[in-house]
């Protein structure tokens, strides 16, 4: 309906003879690029980063014509997916579809993989060998796994040791592996070292294991084993661990020898500087990067991660493509669904600005991350950051941890408020 | 708003009168994003699309008079109302924006 209204109004005008750029209408302005408007863009992966650019690209400028490339056809949330682990949600909660992008926004949504891009040709091309034109590329691939960190891990390692860092088939391996763990079993964590997806990520899920534990295996243990001397709030989670788990949860630090260099399958053991663990169920989440199409379209640097302006998003390797989420180098900003989102509208502004020829309004972006310690437990860290001198700094005074010793009702508020960031957060991207 | 634009079009051109012309490019939907609008939609990641109640604990933002939805804001900075997370949203904005996102989010419609 509204693009019908929009062409009547151009024809109206075409009509009485009026230049459009007059009136900045730039949707039929003589230098079309194409048989659309000039204005198409092709986001490639549907998490949190690239719906949120394909819904607000169309909020911001319906008249833009937004292509997804996304293989699933569902999309399973990794926040949450540790409150699967503890039983407190079914996999339908943490999984979402494309339909109303679809219905509603007019997003073109593609279930192909994107295989390749030629940036100055400005082109992406499918696994189907299809190859599509852009006048503006958002990136958004998330991450991948650098399998060989570890000795002995690899991606065929991980059918036996789930890494459970992308939601689905891993998750639900990793859940019944701790269903079926024996009776006072030992549970073992391989946490990842920085940058990783989801900084309070592996703390909340040790926590959600021990909630399970404590139901169904009481008599269990769980030990993390950290490449890090330090982890993100640490001292909220030993203080929760303490009050609702006891002595259930071990963690060890790089400090104290624990980053694990090797892997035996056979023995179930795990190798690390000083000392070999086994365990009955074991968790290695590996180092990362940036998701693998970002290396093919050569939008890394040495780091493994994607240089960008920290205002726009935009690539600093390749001019009009856009990287957003985990695989950014976004100064201060964790890695998080949360910061992919914030990130995906300050992206979507500077898309429909820079089409539009209009001026970027500032940017602010925000990350806040709830952990559940327990099912009525949580605790949350937040940031508010903004580009200083070329770099997204959080900005002082603002963000920081809940307060440490609260009281339970203030940790069940937080517990409450979770769920409803969640039911908030995918709503926004997913289902309006 | 959208639904008026070609009868406001054409009785506009008809008439030969351009000067309401501007106020067409106005409800024109491809306009500079303010500062207020691009901050605010970060609110919505919690508080709902739109400042939509989505059904949980988090309360909407959509129907609130500007100069309530401002004074909370400023409270929620100096500490004088509690909170569990505002306080360490709210002190990343200044004064000034705050009074941008607040007349922002005072056009949506609940």
């Amino acid at each position: 309906m509204q693009k019908l209204q929009r062409r009547t109004l151009v024809k109206a005008l075409a009509a009485a003879g009026i230049a459009s750029s007059t009136f900045g209408l730039q949707a039929c302005s003589s230098n079309d690029k194409s048989q659309a408007n000039g204005k198409r863009v092709l986001i490639i992966g549907g998490g949190f980063g690239g719906s949120t650019v394909a819904k607000y690209i169309k909020r911001f400028d319906s008249s833009t014509e937004v292509t997804l490339i996304e293989p699933k056809t569902t999309y399973i949330t990794c926040p949450g997916s540790n409150w699967y682990l503890a039983g407190l949600v079914d996999i339908d909660y943490l999984t979402h579809d494309y339909e109303t992008l679809k219905t509603k926004h007019g997003v073109k949504v593609l279930h192909q993989m994107a295989t390749g891009v030629d940036a100055a040709a400005k082109t992406v091309t499918l696994d189907n060998g299809e190859v599509l034109e852009y006048d503006r590329l958002v990136v958004s691939p998330g991450i991948d796994f650098i399998y060989d960190a570890i000795e002995g891990y690899s991606e065929e390692v991980a059918e036996i040791f789930p890494h459970a860092w992308k939601a689905g088939p891993q998750t639900e391996l990793l859940a019944k592996q701790i269903q079926e763990m024996p009776q006072g079993g030992r549970f073992l964590m391989v946490a990842p070292p920085n940058p990783y997806r989801c900084s309070p990520g592996p703390y909340e899920r040790v926590s959600m294991i021990a909630e399970y534990f404590k139901k169904h295996n009481p008599t269990a243990t769980i030990m993390v084993l950290d490449p890090k001397t330090k982890f993100s709030k640490q001292a909220l989670f030993g203080e929760g661990w303490r009050d609702v788990y006891g002595q259930m949860i071990e963690w060890y630090g790089a400090q104290d020898g624990a980053t694990v260099t090797k892997i035996d399958v056979a023995s179930k053991t795990v190798y690390s500087d000083f000392d070999e663990v086994s365990a009955d169920v074991i968790n290695v989440i590996p180092a990362q990067k940036a998701g693998k199409i970002a290396f093919t379209a050569g939008l890394t640097d040495d780091s493994g991660w994607c240089p960008v302006d920290q205002d726009t998003f935009e690539s600093k390797i390749h001019k009009d493509v856009y990287v957003v989420g985990d695989a950014s180098i976004a100064g201060a900003m964790p890695k998080s669904g949360h910061s992919a989102s914030s990130q995906g509208k300050m992206c979507a502004a500077a898309v429909v600005s820079s089409l539009n020829n209009l001026p970027m309004p500032p940017t602010r972006n925000v990350n806040t991350c709830y952990s559940l310690v327990a099912g009525d437990y949580g605790i949350s860290v937040v940031g508010v950051y903004e580009n200083k001198d070329g770099r997204l700094s959080g900005i002082p005074g603002a963000g920081g941890v809940s307060k440490a010793g609260a009281s339970h009702q203030e940790r069940k508020m937080e517990a409450d408020y979770a769920r409803s960031w969640y039911q908030s957060i995918t709503k926004d991207i997913w289902h309006s | 708003m959208l639904k008026r634009i070609p009868a406001l079009a054409a009785s506009t051109l008809l008439a030969g009168n351009l000067s309401l012309l501007p106020s067409l490019a106005a409800a024109e939907p491809v306009q500079a994003i303010s500062m207020g609008e691009a901050f605010a939609t970060t609110c919505f990641q919690c508080h709902g699309p739109e400042g939509q109640h989505t059904g949980g604990a988090i309360p909407p933002l959509a129907g609130y008079p500007r100069d309530l939805m401002l004074q909370q804001l400023k409270d929620f900075k100096s500490g004088k109302r509690p909170s569990t997370i505002m306080d360490r949203h709210v002190k990343g904005y200044s004064d000034a924006e705050l009074e941008a996102i607040a007349d922002y989010l005072a056009t949506l419609k609940p």
